[in-house]
């Protein structure tokens, strides 16, 4: 990465009607300079857009405040089941109109649900774009949820559910998840499950959809082909008319119950895969830097971190071994996972320890640091490096309120980080007495002696 | 690789992740094993990424007097480029009983030379804020940087040393052959479906060496040893027998500066053409089953087919984007969507191997349906093309598809560079350029051709796991 020049200026988005303020925000060096613009509609919808014409292709990504944090448990998975609704019907379109003409025009479009919010994309070729954005925003707004497709889908999952019980990684991560979170919304599956599933009502769908999915309750992202004029009247026709709701605050309160424990699962296996972790940090938590460079060193680093280092290269134990904070909106995991044949599970995960204590007792060495810091910071515009890249982060610094001078801001905050904050943030978040251990494998072969 | 900090960005990953790991498609693993997470599904019509007339740019083409050829596509988009060294060497070349000695080299390359030691590699790379990784297939092995353009000196450098300098210490072998090993029991003995693939291929395939499995038999991991890499090495890695390929903001007439000074100066290697074994034309159905630990069952058919650029390679990729190119193609929409009997169900062509290889169609059954009736409603798809061609919009649709992919593609340098470096292998980078005249030219009436000349009984070899509960007791 060259030197990077950020320049502000003031500039007038006329996105629609309303333009209540805009920020112009330039990424790269001037040659590359990438102009973040920011605007909310009056129906509350915010829209941040990036005019790139080095292709002709635009990236649409929308950003729902729906997900697991706003369904009963009695209910899990109706987050995910709305959104893989949405494509399924809608007053205009019947399901197979719908990826018939998506598909017609090698566009893609598709809805995904994650831990804090529902997540739609679109990619479409220029000039289709105001078809796409036709399709797009019927599935948002007019989604009719028939019976027949509720029926259907619901059997998909719950087979997607079993099959994915052949994955050893996923049985490992969702008791890790259950035993840190219990029943609360980060500790059950996206999907949902069998019993509950069954439980969900077209009702319920129809109101979830109708409370969550609204303007002011979504960020919108456009990157590619497109002018301001052309975005403003694409916007004008298909998203201007979306109803603005009384949206519902979430009142979760996502905490964290682990006790130290051990969950030993048996399968037909050669490999144990096993997650060691406990409960980790919130996206906004301040630490967040410290804990990335700290993390970097400890599992986080790829090729280059202490346990790739020495179990893998050293003990030549693991393919893969890797730590990592997963930081959502209302809490956190902290989580190292590995897979090695069952016979050195015990020794694989005594080196984990060793690691976590080491990183705890003892400050990291200049290098290590600097190291650290110069990926984390020299990595950042690869980030950044497609149009689809560029469209799915705004909308994700927009949902984390990282400010739209994140670019420039995250080296900084990265640069800034010391070695004792890193052997603060190792003590204050990494907790080898409170761990929780599972291991999935062929339990004869596998002999922990109470870890 | 790269820093796997989930959670804030995870739903959508690509934004934060180098390389996606696609799973699901498990089979494909034996197609592509990488040094570190990220199994490369490559079909045509995914990677194989083509400007568009109006945007045609040019790959520049060098060669060094020892024989290395350079390919060098300008992109200014990003202040990025991605640099690429292609080996024309894969399990395809290896000898029997070696199977697994192109993807070990592969993981031995990075550990070490006397300039740069062992692990060095990929530290520098990741201390200057780029991402590195490498991949071995049948036929080829790659390795790549990313990172920014002022800094790519530094890829050819480390690219040109450990060309000809790697030291491969004994222990270092030892080691990282039980890694292989570790990685071979996390991608195929306990996985299921990747298990039935690596066995329904080398049922499928007799005499070619395409039958081994990339990453190797396991008692053929434990045979390696460090003087059979070094010779393997020596013999195949040389400027003669390799090509670079930069996308980016690079400045074509200063880097090929940098890549004579350093890339030039190694020696030609003799390297022999090894024979490579012709597979016959197969004349009766073959059949494999697995019974193994799973939750649901699976089946793969596999027929005989050539790859690109073979005159019908262009219509099989219509065929397979027809049958299998979204919720709207003819498997989905049939048997998943309106009778309900697979849980999820396609095809593949993945038309970019050396030599002819396999067009695959496949399923898993919906919980409680028949893998036998599956198999048969995957059949009948076929037959339903063999006996009336798909209609022009079917085949308007996929070539639609195709297009749009390939300008979509066009958003990655390392997209673009793997399409170049794609086409050189299969033949000359040129070939890009003919590649969507041709499949432009398909015809509802080309489909059906090709669905009848390959799709026969006579053809085809079926793999069908069946599940097996553990006796698992807690």
């Amino acid at each position: 990465m060259k030197s990077e020049t950020i320049r502000k200026r003031k500039g007038v988005f006329s996105l629609f009607l309303i333009s209540l303020f805009a920020i112009y925000y330039s990424l790269f060096t001037d040659a590359h300079a990438l102009d973040i613009k920011r605007s909310v509609l009056s129906n509350g919808l915010t829209v941040l857009y990036v005019e790139r014409h080095n292709l002709p292709i635009v990236m649409v990504s929308l950003l729902v405040k729906a997900s697991p944090l706003d369904e009963s448990p009695d209910k899990a998975g109706l987050a995910n089941l709305t959104a893989e609704l949405l494509t399924e019907g809608t007053v205009k379109r019947k399901a197979t109109d719908i990826s018939e003409d998506i598909e017609f025009i090698g566009a893609s479009l598709g809805a995904s649900t994650s831990e804090d919010y529902t997540f739609l994309s679109l990619s479409v070729l220029k000039k289709d774009v105001e078809r796409g954005f036709d399709i797009f925003s019927d599935v948002v707004r007019n989604p009719t949820f028939p019976d027949e497709e509720i029926r259907r889908n619901k059997e998909l999952i719950k087979g997607s559910l079993k099959q994915s019980e052949e994955e050893p990684s996923f049985v490992a991560a969702k008791a890790f998840k259950n035993a840190v979170y219990g029943d609360l919304s980060y500790g059950r599956l996206i999907r949902g499950s069998i019993e509950t599933l069954d439980r969900i009502t077209r009702d319920e769908i129809v109101r979830f959809h109708s409370d969550f999915y609204r303007p002011n309750n979504a960020v919108l992202s456009v990157v590619g082909d497109l002018t301001e004029d052309e975005l403003s009247a694409l916007i004008k026709k298909f998203l201007s008319p979306w109803q603005r709701g009384n949206i519902v605050k979430r009142a979760s309160v996502e905490k964290p119950q682990n006790k130290k424990r051990t969950l030993l699962i048996d399968k037909e296996l050669t490999q144990a895969n096993i997650i060691v972790g406990h409960g980790g940090i919130k996206r906004e938590n301040p630490d967040y830097y410290a804990v990335s460079v700290m993390n970097y060193i400890l599992g986080g680093g790829g090729f280059s971190s202490r346990l790739m280092q020495t179990v893998r290269d050293e003990m030549g134990l693991a393919y893969d071994i890797h730590s990592f904070f997963a930081p959502y909106k209302e809490g956190g995991l902290f989580e190292v996972g590995v897979q090695t044949k069952n016979e050195s599970s015990k020794t694989v995960i005594s080196e984990i320890y060793a690691q976590m204590n080491r990183i705890k007792r003892d400050k990291v060495s200049e290098q290590e640091l600097d190291d650290a810091k110069a990926y984390l910071t020299g990595s950042f515009p690869r980030k950044l490096d497609t149009n689809r890249k560029i469209a799915d982060f705004l909308v994700a610094i927009e949902f984390y309120e990282l400010g739209l001078d994140y670019v420039d801001k995250y080296p900084q905050y990265i640069k800034a980080v010391t070695g004792d904050d890193v052997l603060r943030v190792a003590g204050k978040y990494l907790d080898t007495l409170d761990m929780v251990t599972v291991v999935v494998g062929k339990q004869s072969k596998i002999s922990l002696d109470n870890q | 690789m790269g820093v796997r900090q989930r959670g804030r960005l995870r739903a959508h990953s690509a934004a934060f992740s180098d390389l996606r790991f696609v799973r699901g498609r498990t089979f494909l693993v034996y197609l592509f094993v990488m040094r570190k997470f990220g199994l490369l599904f490559i079909s045509l019509s995914v990677i194989l990424i083509l400007m568009p007339g109006s945007l045609r740019a040019d790959v520049k083409e060098y060669a060094l007097d020892n024989g290395l050829k350079v390919l060098i596509m300008e992109d200014h988009k990003v202040p990025l480029a991605t640099f690429q060294v292609w080996y024309r060497v894969g399990s395809r070349n290896e000898p029997s009983g070696k199977s697994g000695l192109s993807h070990l080299l592969e993981h031995m390359m990075f550990k070490g030379t006397p300039r740069y030691g062992s692990k060095e590699f990929s530290k520098i790379i990741q201390r200057n804020g780029g991402m590195d990784n490498a991949y071995t297939t049948n036929d080829h092995t790659t390795y790549f940087q990313t990172m920014a353009s002022d800094r790519i000196g530094l890829s050819i450098d480390l690219e040109s040393d450990r060309m000809t300098n790697l030291i491969m210490d004994p222990k270092e072998t030892v080691a990282e052959r039980a890694v292989v090993m570790e990685e071979r029991r996390l991608r195929t003995e306990d996985d299921p479906q990747s298990a039935l693939f690596e066995n329904a291929i080398a049922t499928a395939i007799k005499e070619h060496p395409y039958r081994r499995p990339v990453i190797g038999w396991m008692s053929d991991l434990a045979s390696i040893e460090r003087d059979d890499l070094y010779a393997y090495y020596k013999k195949y890695y040389a400027p003669n027998n390799a090509f670079v390929v930069i996308v980016g903001d690079v400045n074509p007439g200063e880097i090929m500066k940098k890549i004579t000074a350093s890339f030039g100066q190694i020696k030609v290697s003799e390297t022999q053409k090894s024979h490579i074994s012709r597979e016959p034309q197969q004349n009766g159905e073959k059949r494999v089953s697995l019974k193994k630990e799973a939750e649901l069952p699976y089946i793969l058919a596999g027929y005989h087919v050539p790859s690109v650029p073979h005159e019908d390679s262009y219509a099989l990729d219509v065929l397979s984007t027809v049958l299998s190119g979204g919720k709207s193609s003819r498997i989905y929409k049939s048997l998943v969507y309106e009778k309900k009997l697979a849980l999820n169900a396609g095809a593949d062509y993945s038309g970019t191997h050396l030599d002819p290889f396999l067009f695959f169609l496949w399923g898993t059954p919906a919980p409680g349906k028949d893998v036998a009736e599956l198999e048969k409603m995957l059949y009948a798809e076929i037959e339903a093309i063999k006996g009336s061609p798909p209609s022009e919009q079917e085949v308007q649709k996929a070539k639609n598809q195709i297009e749009a992919s390939f300008v979509f593609g066009q958003d990655s340098l390392y997209m673009q560079a793997m399409k170049i470096g794609k086409f050189e292998l299969l033949g000359g980078w040129k070939l890009k350029d003919t590649y969507l005249e041709e499949i432009r030219k398909v015809t509802p009436e080309d489909v059906r051709r090709v669905a009848k000349k390959y799709f026969s009984e006579e053809n085809r070899t079926v793999g069908i796991l069946f599940p097996q509960k553990a006796r698992s007791e807690q």
